[in-house]
């Protein structure tokens, strides 16, 4: 499903972020990417997602190679990922359901079975009863599942989740965690970048520690 | 295809909702842009008009003959054998002293009642077969010798300086439409760019969950199309308006010239062509606007 060949990446004026990644995530599989921060996890799920693009080495997507893929193709690429961000980059202007409807409406549904999608996404985060509430009204766990429910929204193949539990309490986290293993458990290839260790343990999964952009277990 | 039509709509909604939710502001760039149009689409129909009203002395160069207001009938009959054997005529026509008065009479009734005599000479309207104005002069020279001869009138000269003039006036809107054009390009892409400001972080988001640059510059062409809709519009209004009340002094001007001439609004052709314009140049401005802030959100 996605496999990285000795993957390098730097940005202009910096040490390499990533220096001879390979690895491969296989369709299903739940995957954690750890390591201190700094260590390389966001530009490595970056470079999943096509927002960046490698310095050297070839990432493959399905069988697409990301370092090749003309630029106008890159937004279908990215609609096969659902994004869960670090800041969840959710949308403060508009109500829970209408944050919701934003990848769907870009996928071009919209009408009953946009409203449709979006109360299923919502119910399965369990914010069904919060559809008309705007953001910033939730709480912070309720805003991480509100990311996740935007995520989800047009079943994505792989789901892809920055640090989704790094500000959030360890009741709340482990919620997420289960959250996520829910989809996994229904076919969805899953890949989290954590700091924290613990609380992982608990699911059997794939790990990708990373230690100074090197990759040291896998 | 209802995906297609569902996403449109959807976009013109929205697009149409914020247009409304500042009213204010969505006027006051409609003002301007409609301001920017309708000076050079005013001078456009003025001089239009005016080249209409030259039309008929532009392209043909006449001289005109007046006779003596004492001239015997046999002096201007041998006048007329006379123009009709020289070679450098192309075309004459007589106007008799009656006919004229006559004429003058049906035209202007104010002048003519206060006239209790005909104070018109006989005249001929002469186009001669070389329109160069040497050759004019030189025709007009030459029968200003003849008998029975008070005055002759050649107006190539200020038929070709008023010509000249409204083609000087032609370039002038040429060149005011350009730069007024290249403004309103710059004052839409501005809004826009603005607009875009306000709304980053649904433009990131959306890039960066799969929106095409094409889903994300829809609702922004749309509204820079709509800014010049509008503004064409209200220049439309303009410019219409300002004729009309122009025309309330041309006419008086006319009537003491003894013309019923009025300037004419713009028609259908001319009204259409500035919302085409306008409709393009607010599609060209978002465009160029859309565009720069996207090439700073794609990865390198």
């Amino acid at each position: 499903m996605i496999r990285f060949d000795q993957v390098i990446k730097r940005y202009r004026g910096s040490d390499e972020i990533l220096r001879n990644v390979s690895f491969e995530i296989a369709a299903g599989e739940l995957a954690f990417v750890t390591g201190h921060s700094g260590a390389g996890k966001s530009t490595l799920l970056k470079l999943m997602a096509g927002i960046e693009r490698p310095s050297s080495g070839t990432v493959l997507i399905g069988n697409q190679n990301v370092s090749k893929l003309r630029p106008r193709m890159l937004p279908y690429l990215r609609r096969k990922f659902g994004l869960v961000f670090q800041d969840h980059k959710l949308l403060y202007d508009r109500n829970c359901f209408e944050n919701v409807a934003l990848p769907l409406y870009i996928n071009g549904v919209t009408g009953q079975e946009a409203a449709r999608r979006i109360r299923a996404a919502l119910d399965k985060v369990g914010l069904l009863g919060k559809e008309k509430a705007m953001p910033i009204t939730l709480s912070g766990g309720e805003q991480q599942r509100l990311a996740i429910a935007r995520a989800v929204v047009s079943r994505p193949a792989i789901l892809i989740a920055d640090e989704p539990t790094g500000n959030l309490d360890e009741e709340y986290a482990t919620d997420i965690m289960r959250l996520f293993h829910a989809f996994q458990q229904v076919g969805v290839t899953v890949i989290i970048a954590t700091h924290d260790a613990h609380g992982i343990q608990s699911i059997p999964a794939k790990l990708l520690h990373l230690d100074h952009g090197k990759l040291t277990a896998s | 295809m209802k995906h297609w039509i569902n996403q449109h709509t959807l976009v013109w909604r929205l697009v149409l909702s914020r247009i409304l939710r500042a009213k204010l502001s969505t006027l006051m760039i409609w003002s301007v842009i409609g301001i920017a149009l309708s000076l050079p689409a005013i001078l456009y129909v003025v001089i239009d008009n005016l080249n209409q009203l030259a039309g008929q002395v532009k392209n043909e160069p006449q001289v005109s003959v007046f006779m003596k207001l004492d001239a015997e009938p046999a002096t201007v009959e041998a006048f007329r054998k006379n123009l009709e054997q020289h070679k450098g005529i192309a075309k004459q026509q007589f106007v008799s002293k009656e006919v004229a008065w006559q004429e003058m009479q049906e035209l202007s009734q104010n002048v003519a009642s206060q006239l209790d005599r005909n104070p018109l000479p006989d005249a001929f309207f002469i186009e001669p077969k070389d329109h160069s104005p040497e050759a004019i002069s030189q025709l007009q020279r030459e029968i200003e010798g003849w008998p029975g001869v008070e005055h002759v009138l050649a107006d190539a000269d200020w038929a070709k300086r008023l010509y000249a003039l409204l083609q000087l006036g032609q370039k002038a809107v040429l060149v005011l439409s350009g730069l007024l054009g290249f403004a309103l390009v710059a004052v839409i892409g501005n809004t826009i760019r603005l607009q875009i400001a306000t709304q980053r972080e649904e433009i990131e988001v959306s890039k960066l969950i799969g929106a095409t640059d094409g889903f994300i510059r829809r609702p922004f062409l749309y509204a820079g199309t709509l800014y010049g809709l509008g503004g064409s519009l209200i220049a439309l209004l303009f410019v219409n308006g300002i004729l009309t009340i122009f025309n309330l002094s041309v006419a008086d001007l006319a009537e003491l010239y003894g013309s019923s001439f009025i300037l004419t609004l713009p028609g259908w052709e001319i009204s259409l062509g500035v919302i085409a314009c306008a409709v393009t140049l607010g599609w060209i401005g978002s465009y160029i606007a859309v565009n720069r802030s996207l090439a700073r959100l794609n990865p390198n």
